[in-house]
């Protein structure tokens, strides 16, 4: 075998490329990065294709053993990292040797990193997708989080530079954000008190929060439906149950569920709720549709705009 | 049929066919997810049809909402069905049983009617599949005759076999896998709803019409259940 061995999977790692589309008519959830600009940047700071396959690693305590040589990197969360014993740098390409382990500790800022290997790692597609969805048994290895002892294979490598993101254009993730929310679904059972309450009101980011869905808690909010047909579920969507607590549906979530949504958060917005830890507090802004498709060509100008630095390491 | 295009998000858009479902509205959605699929195919991604609703969500980088919008309201604009007009019919063998079907005897009791009606009266009908969801490969079928409706168990089962065909309120299913779960169980059925390793991995979707067909112990045995 050519590729890693997991010595400590930490507490949730996963494969994920970027994410399963086209399987909802099966009842198969997206899955794919929370954090889909770290997990780009991981895959483009080693020239890899963009869809491929990586691992999330949530929380961090992940140590791997190289059986190969070829060349990492991690981005996202940060946390203490090491090659060998070496602290190295995140958001910065290594080369990694045969027999060197390569540990990550616990994330100190954010949640979720990324760790990349050059040309991506060899993880045959289920439904067309690499990315792990726990809750459906599908993906990853054997469709679970990492296990001591998981191989994860992938080619040798030997880089002609090494590459990293410099230090401003790297994300901050801190305990707070603000999501834009683009309104739809049943924001009409919403009364004008409810947006406003919605829309000016600070909510913190519960423990009950995984890779489904984000549980907030804070002012209340009614709708004026009594039940209604289940329908299909957009990434983002933002529920709110009879209990007036919002739930912001991320990758995992399932694809049809039957309570009312004000709208749905904006992609980049949720990457940067994945990031942020229980006790965090965000708000939420109304934004037109227009402004979200704008925001969204915005940010992908600026990460093509954006280029590494060259380092000697 | 009165169409509503709402926003869900930044890149979908649900579409409701009315506030009621039924057969017609579910025959006229499975039209309009033809209709998407044959002029639209570049730029969707996933569409997802359920009661009285269709899901669109487009491909952010190949469109706009106004191009998806207007390209729905084109697929939208010729939706003629009558009910039987599309969708498969599957024939789903079920053993009905006290040993498969461990509630039968609280159905029949609520119905006032014996076991033997039970079953009788859920292999009368056409079923639906209105939407697929929950898990991989669960089809929520619809409606069971008044008769044999049942509300949720009050408290859910921790495991639900695979196979278990259930009833909740006026649907009816069968469960694709092993999971936890608080419909009726009335039976099991031997064929696999959900098999990722298999080509379709589903024998039925969202359109189709279902019928169940009572098969005993023995058959079931040698179409591969397992009790």
């Amino acid at each position: 075998m050519s590729g890693f061995v997991v010595k400590q999977p930490g507490l949730l790692t996963l494969i994920q490329d970027r994410g399963r589309f086209g399987a909802h008519n099966l009842g198969l959830t997206t899955g794919g990065p929370l954090d889909t600009l770290a997990f780009d940047w991981a895959n483009r700071l080693l020239g890899n294709d963009e869809n491929a396959s990586c691992l999330e690693v949530s929380f961090g305590g992940l140590s791997l053993e190289a059986e190969v040589d070829t060349t990492i990197v991690i981005t996202g969360a940060k946390g203490t990292c090491k090659i060998d014993g070496n602290e190295i740098s995140q958001w910065q390409t290594y080369s990694i040797k045969k027999g060197e382990l390569l540990e990550m500790g616990f994330a100190t800022e954010g949640v979720r990193a990324y760790l990349a290997v050059a040309g991506g790692l060899d993880i045959a597609p289920s439904f067309g997708s690499s990315s792990t969805v726990v809750r459906e048994k599908i993906g990853g290895i054997h469709g679970d989080k990492l296990q001591a002892g998981d191989e994860l294979p992938c080619q040798p490598n030997a880089p002609s530079q090494h590459l990293r993101l410099a230090e401003e254009d790297q994300p901050n993730y801190g305990k707070q954000a603000t999501l834009r929310v683009v309104k739809g679904y049943q924001q009409a059972a919403f009364d004008h008190v409810q947006h406003w309450r919605f829309f000016n009101s600070e909510y913190q980011v519960t423990e009950r929060s995984d890779r489904m869905g984000f549980r907030l808690e804070g002012e209340v909010i009614h709708s004026s439906m009594v039940g209604m047909l289940s329908e299909g579920i957009c990434h983002g969507a933002i529920q709110i149950p009879a209990d007036g607590q919002p739930i912001v549906l991320m990758n995992d979530r399932q694809t049809i569920g039957g309570y009312p949504k004000i709208g749905s958060v904006i992609s980049r917005d949720t990457a940067r709720l994945a990031q942020l830890v229980p006790g965090s507090s965000v708000r939420f802004e109304s934004i037109s549709l227009e402004q979200a498709h704008n925001l969204h060509w915005l940010e992908k100008s600026r990460f093509l705009r954006t280029q590494p630095v060259k380092t000697a390491k | 049929m009165p169409l509503n295009i709402e926003i869900a998000g930044q890149d979908a858009f649900i579409v409701y066919f009315g506030e009621e479902t039924s057969p017609t509205v579910s025959a006229t959605i499975q039209i309009a997810v033809e209709n998407i699929r044959a002029q639209m195919s570049e730029i969707i991604i996933d569409l997802v049809p359920s009661y009285s609703s269709l899901l669109v969500i487009y491909d952010l980088n190949k469109s706009d909402p106004f191009e998806v919008r207007a390209g729905l309201r084109q697929a939208l604009s010729n939706l003629d069905a009558d009910e039987s007009g599309s969708g498969e019919l599957v024939t789903l063998p079920v053993y009905y049983s006290e040993e498969s079907g461990p509630d039968l005897g609280i159905i029949a009791e609520r119905g006032n009617i014996s076991i033997d009606e039970v079953i009788e009266i859920h292999q009368q009908q056409e079923y639906r599949v209105y939407a697929i969801g929950f898990a991989p490969g669960f089809a929520y079928l619809g409606e069971v005759d008044e008769r044999i409706a049942a509300p949720r168990l009050s408290t859910p089962r921790q495991k639900v076999p695979r196979g278990a065909v259930a009833i909740a309120d006026r649907q009816t299913a069968v469960y694709p896998a092993q999971s936890p779960g608080g419909w009726n169980l009335i039976g099991l059925c031997p064929t696999r709803m959900f098999n990722p390793e298999q080509q379709p991995s589903m024998p039925v979707q969202a359109g189709d019409r279902i019928r169940f067909k009572a098969i005993d112990r023995d058959e079931f045995l040698r179409l591969g259940g397992e009790l």
